[in-house]
């Protein structure tokens, strides 16, 4: 049971970060693209908590930073979504209340993810960004991790319930 | 329900452990530079997400044209006409042919690009491309060291220069493209020959445009004077002779020493599709390498 819930989880995030650079650039604004991995570890906190979704951060983090062809210092997405999975676990029980709510709890961590992934690129001059550049992709970020959020969340939320009641049952 | 409850307060454990975990691999892969320890999980990453990469960007590519129904302007008619006008020998053979017929017509643009310069291409395709959140331009195309293809290898389609390979994987590379913030290019104007270094600023699509500044002070280059790859020892990562784009303004200040001028890249970089790395001619790999030279082989053995 263990087994299968990890393969689903490990398939979820392979899925995640493999149509982030491949299906979503032909639908870019701009360039940017809609961070999938990012609404994964969002739905994973809302339904399973901080310590769970702080976990899967960091490993669909970990895949976003070492998949083709990302050519930033590894772990700095892994970072952004650990903060964003424990966050987003914390205020869960506020964020299900209602569908507003969930997507003002997307837009936050949205916003905390990618805002975290351009600070520790300011911090390691990783690629040398102007703040003036990184300013312009954060709200834009934002607003399309939003706009497809009815999409995918209730979908991924709806994946984890049922691999916790899963979980349950087995227990 | 009781687990539920028990997890109300987390346990700041978890938390504190993974972000250790986070900083202690961007330290490893900082200190470590080009040898760093997160170097072989990455390839092997790039070995495992490569091919499915490759697999669904062969699925998604039909749907690719869908958008253009809906965006299909004034404007980009405009384009279109204007670039059909230039190119109306490939224009004849690409109204007159099936996609497939295309597709080898775009390698023989490939080809007849570099024909004078006498490289060796490897064709490759773009599968996957970097988000603009993660501020860096990078690409990558399914040809791998398989194919013959490693880092520092000169990357341009039939429009001009595209970028260099970053790092090479068993069947799929990743490509730092021109426009990128961290690409430098030498760069020579067609004009004077005069030399100067091309910065992306990190912008792609339609606004991507590169900054040029010259060397010499007393040069002043022209509207429209097109610019190209002065190359770099052993050819790596810049071949010489490579079309890179066109200048189209230029200003100075009193407190910068040269003139800076602007270049609008020939290759459309939103719209990369099939793309051609030089190789050295002898290459063996899984795929077949356009060569000029040894296309033009036979000819000159029967004369």
């Amino acid at each position: 049971m263990v087994v299968f819930r990890a393969l689903v989880v490990t398939m979820l995030i392979s899925l995640a970060v493999v149509l982030q650079v491949t299906l979503f650039p032909h639908l870019a604004y701009e360039g940017v693209a809609p961070n999938l991995a990012l609404l994964v570890v969002v739905a994973a906190a809302l339904v399973r908590g901080p310590e769970f979704a702080a976990v899967l951060g960091f490993l669909a983090g970990l895949a976003v930073d070492l998949a083709p062809p990302a050519d930033h210092v590894a772990g700095r997405w892994a970072l952004a979504l650990v903060v964003v999975g424990y966050l987003a676990g914390r205020i869960r029980h506020d964020a299900r209340t209602s569908a507003v709510s969930a997507i003002i709890a997307v837009a936050a961590s949205s916003f905390v993810a990618t805002s975290v992934f351009a600070l520790s690129g300011l911090v390691l001059q990783d690629p040398t960004v102007p703040v003036a550049d990184a300013l312009r992709v954060i709200p834009v970020a934002v607003i399309y991790d939003v706009a497809i959020t009815p999409f995918v969340l209730p979908l991924m939320m709806g994946l984890f319930r049922s691999l916790e009641s899963r979980r349950q049952v087995a227990y | 329900m009781a687990l539920r409850n028990q997890s109300k307060r987390p346990s700041r454990t978890v938390l504190i452990l993974l972000l250790l975990a986070s900083f202690t691999v961007i330290t490893l892969d900082v200190r470590g530079g080009d040898d760093s320890p997160v170097e072989p999980l990455r390839s092997a990453a790039g070995d495992v997400f490569g091919p499915v990469e490759e697999a669904t960007a062969t699925v998604v590519r039909p749907f690719q044209a869908v958008p253009e129904f809906l965006r299909t302007t004034g404007a980009l008619r405009t384009d279109l006409e204007r670039l059909e006008a230039e190119n109306s020998a490939l224009r004849g053979q690409v109204a007159t042919s099936v996609v497939d017929r295309n597709r080898a017509d775009e390698l023989d643009g490939l080809l007849e690009s570099s024909r004078s310069t006498g490289y060796a291409l490897v064709p490759a395709r773009v599968i996957a491309i970097g988000p603009a959140q993660s501020f860096s331009s990078t690409v990558t195309i399914d040809a791998g060291t398989r194919s013959g293809v490693h880092p520092d290898m000169t990357v341009l389609n039939n429009d001009g220069l595209v970028g260099r390979v970053l790092r090479a994987d068993r069947s799929t590379a990743t490509v730092l493209l021109i426009v990128d913030a961290e690409s430098v290019v030498g760069g020579r104007l067609g004009s004077s020959m005069e030399v100067g270094f091309l910065r992306g600023r990190g912008v792609v699509g339609n606004k991507g445009r590169l900054d040029l500044d010259l060397v010499d002070n007393a040069v002043t280059p022209g509207r429209d004077d097109i610019l190209v790859t002065w190359g770099s020892m052993n050819d790596a990562p810049y071949v010489s002779g490579i079309p890179i784009g066109r200048v189209t303004s230029v200003f100075s200040s009193p407190r910068q020493l040269s003139k800076q001028a602007v270049i609008d890249p020939l290759v459309d970089f939103s719209a990369l599709d099939l793309v051609g790395v030089v190789v050295k001619g002898n290459v063996k790999g899984d795929r077949a390498v356009i060569n000029a030279s040894e296309s033009q082989t036979p000819r000159s053995g029967v004369g």
